[in-house]
């Protein structure tokens, strides 16, 4: 039972820390704590499931479509909700509320559109195929999405330290009027870190959504509350910390579920949380990786 | 000619008058007749019969509009079970108002939105009372809500029916307050028995959404009746709203290798359930068992082929084939495009019984008509032949239904 364990909490930390890193992208670079982001998953979900079901696409176009499609998302999102608070220079809390009313009318207009009830991909989307290694069970989409995720995370962290994009991103986390008289187009970079940030929220919502069969306009509610811990464990901007606190929270739940009780699952995660941020306040990781430029 | 006298001939006149257009507008809407027939068939005798000595009995009788509240969770993640109670309710006040069966007044249904929130379901209540001037309530949607809301309604002495609050306790809130929804402590002790007879379990694995008035007060008849019978329960788990991922718990469970599951969830956890158990390796003859929560098309249709063989106990069954029922369920896919759920029947019954209340008492008078909802008995129904008992809770016999090929039938 034991290494059954671990693998379901392996698992359901490489879902927390898929969720999370675009999350903790946006926090890094522009200091904001998007709490739309959990919408922009659901949609993602839903472009995924309307490319497979209306247009008959296999799940592997689905993806990228998904992927582009709530990129754009996330970019109409700055436009309207962030860029004109910016151009003000509102107070900090202004993005956040403005980000919870974003998150609000995204939510309703699915519920307009879809109904509340959940949906799932049809059932031949991904094969079902279950693999016994002794007592351990594994199912290949549990394996791809686990692939899946720690290849968004290598990538990411690649194009954030080697692309010139990525340096760019890395200069404006650290201030954006120098990078502005260093002649970086500051208005671009912070269009292309929503586009990537939401991009990563798509794949994510298409990819849970065919783990969990349970798509519907308030899927991102509970996930946003897991990804909100996992980023502030993990150090607020820092994607290796989203993705180690991500196991990290997973594993912590599971193990007290299978040794304790699952009456205590929260109580006992959401205790680590507190003795971790009593030792270290920002985090694991400490400060923002990308801000260490 | 006396003052009396003179009143017969007006309510005659009018009554003639009444009976000029009713007889007009059944004759319109040609389209509407085989739905719009049913209820009327169970007292074929009463609007032409009962008309007239009513209408002189008391001069003002029933005309004009009748406000029914409906106060249900209509946004927000409830609104999965608002929609189809919010379906059941249109579609009964469409029928009773096409067949006349109020004589020459027609029900208009208020709908206020809950969200499925406590403070909301208060709002709603207080708006259609004092605002809106209702007779009589439909709702709320959840039993956590009904615990806050109805006793508004107790206050102003206003009846509520509830249609989907099965939590223990909802109906001693006061006189007013009634449910049409069959709760859990009388449909989990028939379940129970009659698997056990057929299954013969005698261990078993427990689980439960433990932050729901609703799926918690399911476990807790469970658990009465599980250990009533002597059934062993080798582990307790449990898990929140919202949660998708169940491996945790399940692999826990399996370890412990009972001969049955015993969830009480509503219909999209269970299903995520059914399909991560089976993942797992939990074999299919280690069957689920669920209460009122399982009964929704989504079972099958979220789980597929993990949920063959799930049973689930039930107040309504979508096989049943008495004629009320089968006309109900024609009538919800003529309108909605879907098949009803359970939440769908209850709140098309308890309109039939709202209205059938205000005929009874034949007036809107709202303590009139809570004095005849007490009195209704044996009222033909899509739930069966139902009745109130004297603490305004509804007596019908529940079902226990197994999953065959993607869909529900009895099981036996």
């Amino acid at each position: 039972m034991f290494w059954q364990q671990v693998v379901n909490g392996i698992w359901l930390g490489a879902v927390y820390s898929l969720f999370a890193l675009g999350y903790t992208l946006i926090f890094g670079i522009l200091d904001i704590l998007n709490l739309a982001h959990g919408a922009v998953f659901m949609w993602g979900a839903f472009f995924g499931l309307l490319t497979v079901t209306r247009v008959d696409m296999p799940i592997w176009i689905a993806l990228p479509v998904a992927m582009l499609v709530s990129g754009g998302l996330g970019i109409l999102l700055d436009r309207v909700a962030f860029k004109p608070l910016r151009e003000r220079d509102a107070p900090h809390l202004a993005p956040i509320i403005s980000s919870i009313g974003a998150s609000t009318i995204l939510i309703s207009l699915a519920q307009a559109q879809f109904g509340a009830q959940v949906s799932r991909f049809p059932p031949d989307t991904f094969p079902t195929r279950i693999y016994n290694i002794g007592s351990v069970s594994v199912t290949l989409l549990q394996l791809v999405i686990f692939v899946i995720a720690i290849i968004m995370m290598v990538a990411l962290r690649a194009f954030i330290q080697r692309s010139k994009t990525g340096k760019a991103m890395r200069a404006v986390a650290y201030s954006e009027r120098i990078s502005a008289l260093l002649g970086i187009d500051v208005d671009r970079i912070i269009v292309g870190t929503f586009f990537v940030s939401s991009a990563l929220a798509g794949a994510a919502g298409v990819l849970l959504g065919l783990a969990f069969s349970a798509i519907s306009p308030f899927m991102g509610g509970p996930v946003e509350l897991k990804g909100l811990t996992v980023i502030i464990l993990g150090g607020l901007g820092n994607i290796e910390g989203a993705m180690v606190a991500g196991f990290l929270l997973a594993i912590t739940e599971v193990l007290s579920v299978a040794y304790v009780s699952s009456d205590f699952r929260d109580a006992i995660a959401f205790t680590v949380l507190f003795i971790v941020l009593l030792v270290r306040p920002a985090g694991i990781f400490g400060q923002a990786l990308v801000k260490k430029a | 000619m006396s003052m009396l006298q003179r009143l017969r001939v007006v309510t005659f006149v009018l009554l003639l008058a009444a009976v000029a257009l009713v007889g007009a507008a059944c004759a319109q809407p040609a389209g509407q007749q085989p739905a719009a027939q049913q209820p009327a068939a169970q007292a074929p005798t009463e609007p032409p019969a009962q008309a007239e000595p009513t209408a002189e009995m008391a001069a003002e009788g029933l005309s004009g509009t009748i406000k029914v509240g409906c106060a249900h969770a209509l946004s927000g993640p409830i609104a999965l079970y608002g929609e189809p109670i919010q379906n059941g309710i249109m579609l009964a006040a469409e029928e009773i108002n096409n067949q006349g069966y109020l004589g020459d007044a027609t029900l208009e249904i208020i709908c206020e939105d809950t969200a499925g929130d406590k403070a909301q379901s208060i709002n709603a209540f207080q708006k259609l009372i004092n605002q809106d001037d209702v007779v009589a309530i439909l709702g709320p949607t959840l039993s956590n809500s009904a615990f806050a809301a109805d006793p508004v309604a107790q206050e102003a002495k206003i009846p509520v029916l509830g249609s989907s609050n099965t939590a223990t306790g909802i109906t001693d809130m006061g006189n007013y307050v009634f449910r049409d929804s069959l709760p859990e402590s009388d449909v989990i002790p028939n379940t129970i028995q009659v698997t056990r007879d057929k299954l013969g379990y005698d261990k078993v694995a427990v689980m439960y959404g433990n932050d729901d008035q609703f799926t918690k007060s399911g476990y807790d008849v469970f658990k009465a009746t599980l250990d009533g019978q002597g059934v062993e329960i080798l582990t307790t788990e449990t898990f929140a709203k919202g949660d998708t991922d169940f491996s945790a718990q399940l692999t826990k469970i399996k370890s412990l290798e009972p001969q049955a599951i015993v969830v009480s969830a509503l219909a999209e956890e269970a299903a995520n359930i059914m399909v991560q158990a089976r993942q797992l390796g939990i074999t299919e003859d280690v069957r689920f068992i669920g209460g009122n929560g399982f009964n929704s098309p989504k079972l099958a249709e979220i789980a597929g082929d993990a949920a063959e063989g799930a049973i689930s106990g039930a107040a309504w069954s979508i096989a049943d084939q008495s004629q009320e029922n089968q006309d109900f369920i024609q009538a919800y896919r003529d309108k909605y495009g879907s098949d009803p759920d359970q939440f769908a029947a209850q709140s098309y019954t308890a309109t039939w019984l709202m209205a059938k209340a205000i005929k009874d008492a034949n007036s809107t008078d709202p303590a009139a008509i809570r004095d005849a909802l007490g009195q209704i008995r044996d009222f033909p129904s899509p739930l069966g032949t139902f009745s109130f008992d004297e603490n305004r809770n509804p007596v019908h016999a529940p079902v226990v239904l197994v999953v065959h090929n993607g869909e529900f039938e009895v099981f036996e």
